[in-house]
């Protein structure tokens, strides 16, 4: 039976990054005189910061290959054009205008795995032309202007609720009860991973610290949804992440797909001689990643009502320092889907706090640098210790 | 001054949770070659890094003596400085400068900061000429092979005025010509009173040119054996090192041999970037179930690159020929396809092509293979823990749980995880390059059970190796490859060391 310590030890990387968003959270909590929390400015918050969480997701895939994606910022933008000329000028349909805007990030996805795992320029530069590319291309398609407003179910897919299905309360009830299932799931999904691992007389968590971790991951939920029903409920947007980031830690973690990946940006050649098709892998990795970026510039075209050529400039920063942030290795190989939303959300909970407290733009570029190069520096002082 | 140019005393080395060095006494004397072995593991790498000062004075115990004076290295510079120069195993050279710039770097003939070419070129050239390496000192690294790079690497201690020269493995990727060649060099350094410690694991390389040896186990000096006085055995070296008697290197085996599993015709393949240039040409070769089937031949002779070339296309261009499986054409254009039909290729640098070195012992053993243990792409984790731990068990990997990083494992055990990946894949041919390279002669020993064990099955064995003892104590029935071309075939039980070389040598078909 190993030592607490021990295991913390194994974990910090998981446990730090997860503290350390507690941690900002509870200084911004106090430092706004409860702000922070207040119902409105929580959901504000997710919204801000749900297409930087989906892009993440794709970037951390992207990353953990041993590759990058500069361009991301710039197809959102673009996306973000392409579907508002289609529902604006050419009044088309928005369900049918989503289904498009995504093909054409499949689209885009191909290009740039194109370039990278066929022809094999890096994917520094073949990215950062992408960016240079779709973003020219957003200022021609837009002649210069912006374009908006859109029809009200497209906006729906960023600034609308799930509906209320037990009748009009001062409370969402719905949501509570979402809540309830999702932290059942989770705590049982845990049980589960648990007895496996005992079966097979691994080191787990003592039992205390077991129900405690538990409570608390439930804890976080309901309190996170209560906040949530006490305003307008869940937002659409939230919902899906949720969905998405089920879908990616589950493919991450337990697919072959997943596996594959991470022994792809572990070491490129030894999975291409154990029979992984590692061309065809990297090429899928940046279809995933354009048809994130397209869903990402529509819910952020969705939230400003109105696309814009600036529209998404310099997210590409923001989603790859979450990735890091959140313990990914430059190098490829290493990184969780939870560590990249966590990385995300501690970028965003920055963003907001800072903001309320009147921080100006200037100061909240530098603070978040230095976060970035903190947490990295973290990760590599751990694994030289170790 | 003593006649010691080195002592170190009561070295002890702990890492968290291990003692690696323990009360380590070692003392090289002046002008000899020291040859240090030792099973892997055994501290031989970590006593040289505290030597050196990669592990840093204080990190340490017990006192190191050069000429005489007491040495605290804090770092490889301080120890350089006073002429004391290692060599390790993976060489350090910047591929993409020349040999003059690798040999003066951080060491460069200049003023104020401005480097003098002159006073470069022609000091590489007298260095050059010392080591026997005659190539323009404006060669860049990456265009020399392997052994000609360890002649750079020497120059470049010769370079910083070495007195003691520490030698890692310094022929573990060297061809037969070349080993020969660095070791007659070794010799003449000796003449101008260089001292030098030989790291190997080739136990006739160090009765050829040792002095003394030292013999470390488990982190312990066991004994020092003075060659000038008393002929040493192989088998006494041996013995020091493993602890036991180990009456056989080779285990023995009954071959049961069958049908023809896989023949390959008329198999030419071209280098990936020369135009025209025939890696493989014309190669006819066949296995039998039940066979294990030896291609010897120097390095660049093409056995990796034909091995390469079968499994999945892997290497070169513009491959022809054809590959029959039980008598039946089979189609090898990709990785995958040739694993389906049953090949496995066990790479010859397990460490750059072999494995996942940052992820553990798990995955890298179900990577080849992780249909079998998944439902519809989902993996089933209880299923693959339980066939990871029975490789665990049956091919005894030394691990710490099989969650453990394979970074973190010795060469040898290294090696049983990938040997452990290929036969997950459940293959009826297997290729094996170099299976053995760099690890110690326990653990050999047992690789070299499992191959038998993988014949006994009846799954066909094609092993690639430069060593030469280990073709003949391990293989049915061996091909001789040069130059691309297969110059000779024989039975083990017909062919010697020498009869490999004349083939190799005179390029000329022997007659069975």
């Amino acid at each position: 039976m190993k030592t607490l310590a021990n295991l913390f030890k194994n974990n910090i990387r998981e446990y730090g990054m997860l503290i350390a968003l507690i941690a900002i959270m509870i200084f911004f909590q106090v430092a706004t005189k409860g702000t922070l929390l207040k119902p409105v400015n929580i959901t504000n918050l997710i919204l801000q910061n749900s297409y930087i969480v989906i892009m993440a997701l794709g970037m951390l895939l992207v990353i953990v290959a041993g590759h990058i994606d500069l361009s991301v910022g710039s197809i959102v933008g673009f996306i973000g054009a392409v579907a508002a000329v289609l529902m604006v000028r050419y009044n088309l349909n928005f369900a049918l205008t989503i289904l498009i805007s995504l093909l054409i990030g499949a689209l885009i996805g191909a290009w740039q795995g194109f370039w990278i795992s066929n022809i094999k320029i890096p994917s520094f530069i073949a990215t950062l032309a992408s960016m240079l590319i779709f973003r020219g291309l957003t200022l021609a398609l837009l002649a210069g202007e912006s374009v908006g407003p859109f029809p009200v179910a497209f906006q729906k897919l960023s600034s609308g609720f799930i509906p209320d299905f037990f009748g009009e309360t001062s409370i969402h009830i719905t949501t509570l009860v979402i809540g309830a299932i999702l932290s059942v799931v989770l705590v049982f999904i845990d049980i589960r991973a648990r007895k496996n691992q005992e079966n097979y007389h691994f080191d787990v968590l003592p039992l205390p610290f077991f129900i405690a971790k538990n409570v608390a991951i439930s804890g976080a939920i309901m309190g996170l949804c209560y906040l949530m029903a006490s305003y307008k409920g869940l937002p659409n947007v939230l919902v899906l992440l949720f969905i998405l980031i089920a879908i990616y830690t589950f493919v991450t973690s337990q697919t072959v797909i997943g596996r594959r990946i991470y022994a792809m940006g572990g070491n490129e050649k030894a999975a291409s001689l154990s029979g992984v098709n590692t061309k065809r892998l990297l090429f899928n990795t940046f279809v995933n990643m354009g048809v994130l970026s397209a869903l990402a510039g529509m819910v952020f075209a969705a939230r400003l009502n109105v696309a814009t050529p600036k529209a998404g400039n310099s997210f590409e920063l923001d989603v790859i320092a979450a990735v890091f942030i959140g313990g990914a290795s430059a190098s490829g190989g290493i990184g969780t889907v939870i560590g990249a939303v966590i990385g995300a959300f501690i970028m965003g909970v920055m963003n907001n706090g800072m903001s309320i407290l009147g921080v100006g733009i200037d100061w909240q570029q530098a603070i978040k640098g230095g976060v970035l190069l903190l947490a990295v520096f973290f990760d590599v002082y751990n694994k030289r210790k170790g | 001054m003593s006649d010691n140019i080195l002592e170190m005393r009561n070295i002890t080395k702990t890492f968290p949770g291990v003692k690696a060095l323990d009360n380590v006494n070692f003392t090289v004397k002046r002008g000899e070659i020291h040859a240090l072995v030792g099973e892997n593991g055994a501290g031989k790498s970590t006593l040289m890094k505290v030597l050196s000062g990669v592990h840093p004075h204080g990190t340490y115990e017990g006192d190191i003596f050069f000429n005489g004076q007491k040495c605290q290295f804090k770092d490889i510079s301080q120890s350089e400085k006073i002429g004391l120069v290692i060599i390790h195993q993976e060489l350090a050279l910047v591929p993409f400068l020349s040999i003059a710039e690798n040999i003066f770097l951080g060491n460069e003939r200049q003023k104020m900061g401005i480097i003098s070419w002159f006073d470069t070129t022609e000091q590489t050239n007298a260095l050059l000429k010392k080591v026997g390496l005659h190539e323009p000192p404006s060669t860049k690294v990456s265009d020399l092979g392997v052994g000609k790079q360890q002649l750079v690497e020497i120059a470049k201690a010769l370079a910083k005025e070495v007195k003691l020269l520490i030698l890692d493995e310094p022929t573990a990727s060297l061809n037969e010509n070349d080993s020969q060649a660095l070791l007659e060099l070794l010799l003449q350094l000796k003449q101008q009173g260089i001292t030098s410690i030989l790291i190997s694991h080739k136990l006739s390389e160090i009765s050829r040119v040792a002095d003394s040896i030292t013999i470390l186990r488990d982190g312990a000096t066991i004994e020092t054996l003075d060659c000038l006085e008393d002929q040493i055995s192989e088998d006494r070296i041996i013995r020091g090192m493993v602890g036991r008697e180990l009456t056989n290197r080779f285990p023995p085996r009954v071959s049961n041999i069958g049908e023809t599993i896989l023949e390959v015709k008329d198999w030419t393949a071209y280098h990936p970037i020369y135009d025209g240039r025939k890696v493989c040409d014309q190669i006819n070769i066949s296995v039998r179930k039940g066979e294990v089937v030896g291609i010897s031949g120097l390095m660049g002779s093409g056995r990796t690159e034909l091995a390469m070339s079968i499994f999945g296309h892997s290497y070169g261009r513009h491959i022809t020929g054809t590959v029959y499986k039980d008598g039946q054409e089979i189609d090898v254009s990709t990785i995958d396809k040739a694993i389906t039909n049953g090949i496995a290729y066990a790479t010859e640098d397990r460490k750059t092509y072999g494995l996942v070195l940052i992820d553990n012992i798990k995955d890298n053993i179900t990577l080849s293979n992780l249909e079998e243990i998944s439902d519809k792409m989902v993996i089933n984790e209880p299923r693959e823990l339980t066939v990871t731990n029975e490789y665990r068990e049956k091919l005894s990997i030394k691990c710490s749980s099989i969650l453990q990083k394979t970074v973190n494992l010795s060469g040898g055990n290294q090696q049983k995880v990938v040997l452990s990946k290929w036969l997950f894949a459940n293959p009826d041919i297997l290729f094996l390059d170099e299976p053995t390279r760099g690890i110690d002669v326990g653990a050999k020993y047992e690789i070299y059970t499992i191959i038998n064990q993988l014949a006994s099955e009846g799954k066909g064995i094609i092993l690639i190796s430069s060593e030469l003892p280990e073709i003949l104590g391990v293989c049915d029935r061996i091909y001789v490859m040069s130059e691309g071309k297969i110059v000779g075939e024989m039975l083990a039980k017909d062919a010697s060391q020498e009869s490999i070389m004349k083939c190799i040598m005179t390029q000329q078909e022997v007659i069975k």
